[in-house]
C-alpha cells in the first residue's frame, strides 16, 4: 500500500494534527512502509473467523443509574487552559 | 541497619526490617531519596517529590510505632508516570501533559497507598507508552544501569532502569505490548504483566485500551507476588475489571515443580532470535527440567503475525483515545490560532511528539471509511486466530516458555529512524496481550557484553499464581536475578 502526499494531508486532517507540505512526502514514505508491513496479516486466512475485540469476549457490565460523583466542576476547570464563568473557552464557532 | 549496595535489596527484607525496627521508614525514603539524586544521570525519573514522600514516611512510622502497618507500609517505590497521582505532575512523557496534575489517584496509585508504600516520584517512560526504548519520551531517554550509552527497553523504561539501579526498590509499569516485560528484560529484573482485567486501569492514561495492562516491575518473583495482590482486584470504575476474588500471590510460591508441563513454541525459536539470548534460555529450560518440569514442543502458528496486527490495533485504538487532548478541557494548547480547528490542530501537532503523531495517523487511516475492513477488522480477525491458537496449546501445557526479547539492550539512537525494525521488539510478547494472557520476564543470565537475558512465561487465564511459582522456584536455585550493573 504506497500513500500519496495528497493521501497524508487528509489523514492529517481527520486526526486533527498538521502535516507541513514539505513533510507531506516524508510520512508518506514512512506510512506506506508501516502500512506495507501490516499488510503481512494477509498470510492468515481469516474466512469466517470472528473478530475478537476485547480479550476472553468480556461484555461490558451493567450499573444502577445513581449519582455517583459529587459536582467538581470548579476543580477540574482548573486544569482548563481558559475558562470563564464556568465555561470553556474556544475561539467563536458560530458568526 | 544502613541498606547495602552488595546484594540486591528486596520488598521482603525491606518489610522486616522496617517490622522489626532495624531502621525507620524516614531514613529509608531519606536513603533512596540521596540514591535518585546520586543517580540523576539515567534520567530515570520525570519527577521526584521528596517532601511529599518524607510525609508519607512519617505516617509510615506512626503506623508502625501503633503497631496497625500493612503489607508494604514504609517501603519507598516509584510510578509509571502514566499513573494519574494527585496533587503530583501526571505527564506520561508528553510535552501535551507537562504541566498536568491529576485531580485523582489511579486505583493502582490508592491501593499500593492503601497498604502503606510511599510514593518517591514518577518515572520516565515513552511518550503515551509507545515505544520499546524509553527514546521517545519529551523529557529526554534513559540510561541502561547496566551499560549507560544502552537503552532500558521500553515503555516502562524509567521504572525498570530505576530499579535496577537499585533508586527505588519497586516500580510499577504498564504493558500493551511488551511494555513492562522487555524492559525487565534489558535491566534485569522480574517483570509482570497481568491477565488483561485483573489489575484496574482506572487513572492509567489509556494507550489502547483492549491491551492496556498494569503491573510490577521487581527484583524478586516474591516481590512480585507481594506487589501483584495489593494492585489487583476488582475495580467498578473500570468497565473490563474482572470480578475475581485475588488469590495469595505467595502462597502458592513454594509449591514443587513435578509434573508441570511446559510448552516450547517451535516459532519463538526461530532464526530471528540472537545465538546468545537463545542459549541463555536453553540452559534456563535445562534448570527447569531438573526442577522437575517436563517439555514439550508446541505450536502458535500465527503469533508470528502478532506485530502486523498489533500495529493496527494498537493505533486504532490509540487514535480514539487521543481524541480527548484538545488544548480545551485540559493538558497543552498552541500559542497562536485563527479558529476552533486551528486550536485543535496546532495544539496536538505541538502537544504531540513523532511517534505519537505517527501512530495516531496509522490509526486513523486503519478506522477511516474504506480501509477499516482491510485493516481493523482483519487484525481483530486475527487477533482470534492468535487467541484460538494459545487456547489449543493451553491443552497441552501448563504455562509456555521462551525468550522475552530477541536481543539484549541496544545503544541508545541504533533504531531511532527505522520504526518498523523498533516495533520487531515486541515480537515474543505482544501475542499475550492480543490475547489477554499474563506474562512475566525473569532473568536467566548474561551475554558475553555484560548485559541481562530475558525469560519469558507465558500462562493461561489468572494463572499468576503458577508464573510467580515458577519464577520464585527458578530463582530460589538460580542467582541470574541477584546479578546487579557494576557501574553504578
Amino acid at each position: 500500500m504506497s500513500l500519496t502526499p495528497e493521501d497524508i494531508l487528509k489523514i492529517a486532517h481527520l486526526a486533527r494534527l498538521e502535516v507541513p507540505e514539505e513533510e507531506s512526502s516524508d510520512y508518506a514514505r514512512e506510512l506506506s512502509a508501516i502500512l506495507d508491513f501490516v499488510e503481512q496479516m494477509n498470510e492468515a486466512d481469516t474466512r469466517d473467523i470472528l473478530p475478537l475485540s476485547h480479550p476472553q469476549d468480556a461484555t461490558l457490565r451493567m450499573r444502577e443509574d445513581k449519582i455517583n460523583e459529587s459536582d467538581q466542576r470548579e476543580y477540574y476547570q482548573s486544569l482548563a487552559p481558559e475558562t470563564e464563568g464556568g465555561h470553556y473557552l474556544v475561539p467563536k464557532v458560530i458568526e | 541497619m544502613t541498606i547495602s549496595n552488595a546484594s540486591p535489596v528486596t520488598l521482603s527484607t525491606l518489610s522486616a526490617a522496617l517490622h522489626n525496627r532495624e531502621l525507620s521508614s524516614v531514613e529509608l525514603t531519606t536513603d533512596y531519596l540521596n540514591r535518585i539524586e546520586r543517580h540523576s544521570d539515567l534520567n530515570a525519573f520525570i519527577t521526584v517529590d521528596p517532601d511529599s514522600a518524607l510525609k508519607q514516611a512519617e505516617e509510615a512510622d506512626r503506623s508502625i510505632a501503633t503497631g496497625n502497618p500493612g503489607p508494604m507500609t514504609g517501603i519507598p517505590i516509584a510510578h509509571k508516570d502514566i499513573f494519574c497521582t494527585q496533587g503530583m505532575a501526571t505527564t506520561c512523557g508528553s510535552k501535551m501533559l507537562e504541566k498536568y496534575i491529576s485531580p485523582y489517584d489511579a486505583t493502582v496509585v490508592e491501593r499500593l497507598k492503601q497498604a502503606g508504600a510511599v510514593t518517591l516520584g514518577k518515572t520516565n517512560m515513552d511518550e503515551f507508552a509507545m515505544g520499546s526504548s524509553n527514546e521517545n519520551s519529551f523529557f529526554g531517554a534513559v540510561s541502561n544501569p547496566w551499560d549507560k550509552n544502552r537503552v532500558p527497553g521500553g515503555s516502562s523504561g524509567g521504572s525498570a532502569a530505576a530499579v535496577a539501579a537499585g533508586i527505588s526498590p519497586a516500580a510499577t509499569g504498564t504493558d500493551t505490548g511488551g511494555s513492562i516485560r522487555q524492559p525487565a528484560s534489558f535491566c534485569g529484573l522480574t517483570g509482570l504483566k497481568p491477565t488483561y482485567g485483573r489489575v484496574s486501569r482506572w487513572g492509567m492514561i489509556a494507550f489502547a485500551s483492549s491491551l492496556d495492562q498494569a503491573g510490577p516491575i521487581t527484583r524478586t518473583a516474591e516481590d512480585a507476588a507481594i506487589m501483584l495482590g495489593i494492585m489487583a482486584g476488582f475495580d467498578q470504575r473500570d468497565s473490563t475489571s474482572v470480578e475475581r476474588a485475588v488469590p495469595d500471590y505467595r502462597a502458592a510460591l513454594d509449591d514443587s515443580l513435578d509434573g508441570l508441563t511446559i510448552g516450547l513454541p517451535r516459532e519463538y525459536f526461530d532464526q530471528g532470535l540472537d545465538s546468545e539470548v537463545g542459549d541463555a534460555v536453553e540452559r534456563a529450560l535445562h534448570q527447569l527440567q531438573s526442577q522437575g518440569v517436563r517439555t514439550v514442543e508446541i505450536e502458535l502458528p500465527n503469533s508470528m503475525l502478532g506485530i502486523p496486527c498489533y500495529y493496527v490495533i494498537a493505533p486504532a485504538e490509540a487514535s480514539s483515545n487521543l481524541a480527548r487532548f484538545d488544548g480545551v478541557r485540559y493538558g497543552y494548547r498552541a500559542d497562536n490560532y485563527q479558529d476552533l480547528n486551528e486550536l485543535y490542530c496546532r495544539s496536538r501537532t505541538e502537544g504531540f511528539g513523532p511517534e505519537v503523531r505517527r501512530r495516531i495517523m496509522i490509526g486513523t487511516y486503519a478506522l477511516s471509511a474504506g480501509y477499516y475492513d482491510a485493516y481493523y477488522l482483519k487484525a481483530q480477525k486475527l487477533r482470534r486466530l492468535i487467541a484460538n491458537d494459545f487456547e489449543q496449546a493451553f491443552a497441552h501445557c501448563d504455562l509456555i516458555v521462551g525468550p522475552t526479547a530477541p536481543t539484549t539492550a541496544f545503544r541508545i539512537g541504533a533504531k531511532t529512524h527505522d520504526p518498523v525494525s523498533m516495533y520487531l521488539n515486541d515480537i515474543y510478547t505482544n501475542a499475550a496481550n492480543l490475547a489477554g494472557l499474563p506474562a512475566l520476564s525473569i532473568p536467566c543470565g548474561l551475554d558475553s557484553q555484560n548485559l541481562p537475558i530475558g525469560l519469558q512465561l507465558v500462562g493461561n487465564y489468572f494463572d499468576e499464581s503458577r508464573l510467580l511459582n515458577v519464577a520464585h522456584r527458578f530463582q530460589i536455585e538460580s542467582d541470574h536475578h541477584l546479578q546487579q550493573p557494576t557501574k553504578v
